[in-house]
């Protein structure tokens, strides 16, 4: 699904690689799991795929079920099946959270050649959804993610993912400010969107969101690349032993 | 004192052969009065403070420039709400395209006529408020339009108004040099919502007296029509008296010059004086200012000006707000923000927010800003999909909406929002 080919980029404003030279291959209805220390380029990798501006692609490739995916303005992107949830979820004032929604769901829908949602049955989707989410009407009503705490909006980029259905999904640290029981009902959120056509990338700091969203794949990443793959075992090796043998093992 | 040579030229120059409409009642001596006060003041010139960011010399001309109209296919705004339509074109009263000039809880009348009688309540107010308003600072183009309304409407609440009453000003003339002056007085209790659209002429004058008893509540809602080339100067002064509640909302949208003055005299305990504007301007031609002087002289009342201006393609903002607090106005909760969202590099916007207090017990905070879009929230909307063009849009309204959030009808303020939405479309 998702394949990305010797990938190098730079930070525009200053003369410095951030990755240089990551490969991943993630095939439809698998988990994959992306750890690594501070500053090895997880966050830049997410915001590349997903078309941030402020970086340039110096070499390699990005696909999306066969898709140049670095061609594409942001929108197309996420029209083409790509959602990135935000480490830190932007607030929009005078944006109401259900305006945003809808406009986003239709917005996706007319890219992709489809009819836009009624407002009723929108309205009946996005209110089953949140309620799994615990998200109440109130915070549908607010301005987008303005006033918020941490936890609830962590439920509400997985609210938008759960409306905007997208086939390859990055969780960028999602489990940063959040308590046990936030984690949880985040988690279970997105475990209930696994399925056969749908494939995620997690990245985090911490074993425990991988405790609650069991992975297929972990990989290790440092310094711009990714230096060890294995399974979910590997994770618990980081947790147990921190990342200083994994990167002595590799130098 | 003497005129300075170059004001007291202007001056003459307008005023000499000037006709002033006549009456066959107390209007008469109101005019002379007010033409007495704009001789003494002199018309402004860009040397006054009060015009240092905007150039009064098409509005002081003798003729006014042309402006071509503006057709489109918006429809009449707030075209579903239950309204009592009065049609001025180009000044002028359309008897046949306004409604009855009636309504329950609420007295209208037509200023041309009100004028013929002897004696009439609007005596006491008409040019009353704008003579008080001239100081601490002198407002020349205000009694200009005393002395040269031509009309407009006298509106007495004496009860709840049944419906809103629409003053609608069309522009059919290319050429037409518009003074439309109305009077509000709302008794104690009583309230009335009015509502004002359209261009009104090539150039306008429009004056607003509004005299609001104990308890009683004003509404103002207004859109100032999308002829590109029109000109306007609007001077609304308002006397709040205890309890009683002052609200209103402008929008601009288009137009090269709009001047829009607002002085409040909050007179009475408790009162509330709202008032906001939202204002969008594309192109080096549109220039847009927002004067506000609110006055507070009476304890335990709140104001709040809000006003926000989107620019674009070298359009100019100004905003001039002053709160000025006087001796013993305890517990004044005064409140201003001016804010621009400067949609390119050209485009510039100048504040100037003053505060002036002479209470100790206050609550009084201001704050202005300039900015571009932010860039964050629009890779967040676009990373969900919305295009550049409309989450630009969506973040552009979202910009303004804390002035709509000052309209207090939610069907009102509905039409204002979608007529801001039709704009953005156009223009991006």
């Amino acid at each position: 699904m998702l394949e990305i080919k010797d990938l190098r980029v730079d930070l525009e404003e200053e003369e410095k690689s951030i990755l240089k030279g990551v490969d991943l291959t993630i095939e439809p209805g698998t988990v994959h799991a992306i750890m690594g220390p501070n500053g090895s380029g997880k966050s830049t990798l997410s915001y590349v795929l997903s078309g941030k501006d402020g970086y340039e692609v110096t070499g390699g490739a990005a696909t999306l079920d066969g898709e140049d995916l670095l061609d594409l303005e942001p929108e197309e992107r996420a029209a083409a099946g790509l959602f990135l949830a935000f480490q830190y979820p932007v607030e929009i004032p005078g944006v109401g959270n259900m305006t945003f929604l809808r406009t986003a769901v239709n917005a996706q829908r007319k890219a992709r050649g489809e009819e836009e949602l009624s407002a009723g049955d929108f309205l009946k989707e996005v209110r089953a959804k949140a309620k799994t989410l615990k998200i109440d009407a109130d915070m549908l009503k607010r301005p987008v993610n303005v006033g918020f705490s941490g936890g609830e909006k962590k439920r509400n980029e997985i609210l938008q993912m759960a409306m905007l259905e997208p086939k390859m999904c990055i969780l960028d640290e999602t489990d940063s400010g959040l308590d046990v029981d936030a984690m949880k009902l985040v988690s279970e959120g997105v475990n209930a969107l696994r399925s056969e056509g749908r494939a995620f990338l997690v990245i985090t700091h911490y074993q425990r969101l991988l405790d609650h969203i069991k992975p297929d794949v972990v990989h290790i990443m440092a310094d711009g690349k990714i230096i060890k793959s294995g399974g979910p075992e590997l994770a618990l090796e980081v947790e147990n032993n921190g990342y200083a043998d994994i990167l002595a093992e590799v130098a | 004192m003497a005129l300075p040579q170059m004001k007291a030229a202007l001056t003459a120059t307008r005023l000499d052969g000037l006709t002033l409409p006549a009456s066959n009642g107390w209007g008469n001596a109101a005019r002379e009065s007010a033409l007495a006060r704009v001789r003494e003041m002199g018309l402004p010139t860009r040397r006054d403070e009060y015009w240092k960011y905007t150039d009064p010399t098409s509005l002081t001309s003798v003729d006014a420039p042309e402006a071509a109209l503006f057709h489109n296919d918006e429809g009449p705004l707030f075209d579903a709400v239950d309204r009592v339509k009065i049609v001025f074109v180009d000044g002028v009263f359309d008897e046949a395209a306004s409604d009855d000039l009636s309504a329950e809880g609420v007295t209208i009348e037509r200023l041309a006529v009100a004028m013929d009688a002897d004696i009439h309540w609007a005596k006491d107010l008409y040019g009353v408020l704008e003579a008080n308003g001239q100081s601490p600072v002198e407002r020349p183009l205000a009694a200009l339009n005393t002395a040269l309304a031509q009309d407009g409407v006298i509106i007495h609440a004496t009860g709840v108004a049944s419906k809103p009453i629409n003053l609608i000003y069309l522009h059919n003339d290319v050429a037409s040099d518009v003074a439309i002056h109305n009077v509000v007085k709302v008794d104690e209790g009583a309230s009335v919502t009015l509502l004002e659209t359209g261009p009104a002429g090539a150039r306008l004058s429009k004056g607003l007296e509004v005299d609001i008893a104990k308890g009683g509540a004003f509404h103002h809602v207004r859109a100032q029509g999308r002829d590109h080339e029109r000109r306007a100067v609007t001077h609304c002064f308002a006397r709040v008296a205890s309890e009683a509640t002052f609200k209103s909302f402008t929008l601009t949208a288009n137009g090269v010059l709009t001047r829009n003055e607002c002085v409040i005299d909050i007179v009475g305990d408790d009162a509330v004086a709202h008032v906001a504007g939202a204002c969008v301007g594309d192109g080096k031609d549109f220039h847009h200012d927002d004067t506000v002087f609110i006055t507070h002289d009476a304890v335990n009342c709140e104001s709040r000006q809000v006003f926000k201006k989107v620019l674009r393609n070298g359009a100019s903002g100004v905003f001039q707000g002053k709160i000025l607090v006087k001796e013993g106005a305890q517990k004044t909760d005064g409140y201003q923000i001016s804010q621009s969202l400067l949609l390119d590099d050209d485009s510039q916007f100048l504040a100037k927010p003053e505060l002036e207090i002479y209470a100790d017990d206050v609550a009084c905070s201001h704050g202005s800003t300039s900015g571009a879009i932010d860039e964050t929230a629009l890779f967040y909307l676009r990373s969900r999909g919305v295009n550049h063009r409309d989450a630009t849009n969506l973040l552009t309204l979202a910009f303004l909406a804390e002035a709509l959030e000052e309209i207090e009808d939610e069907e009102l303020a509905e039409d204002i929002r979608s007529r801001l939405e039709n704009w953005l479309a156009r223009h991006s």
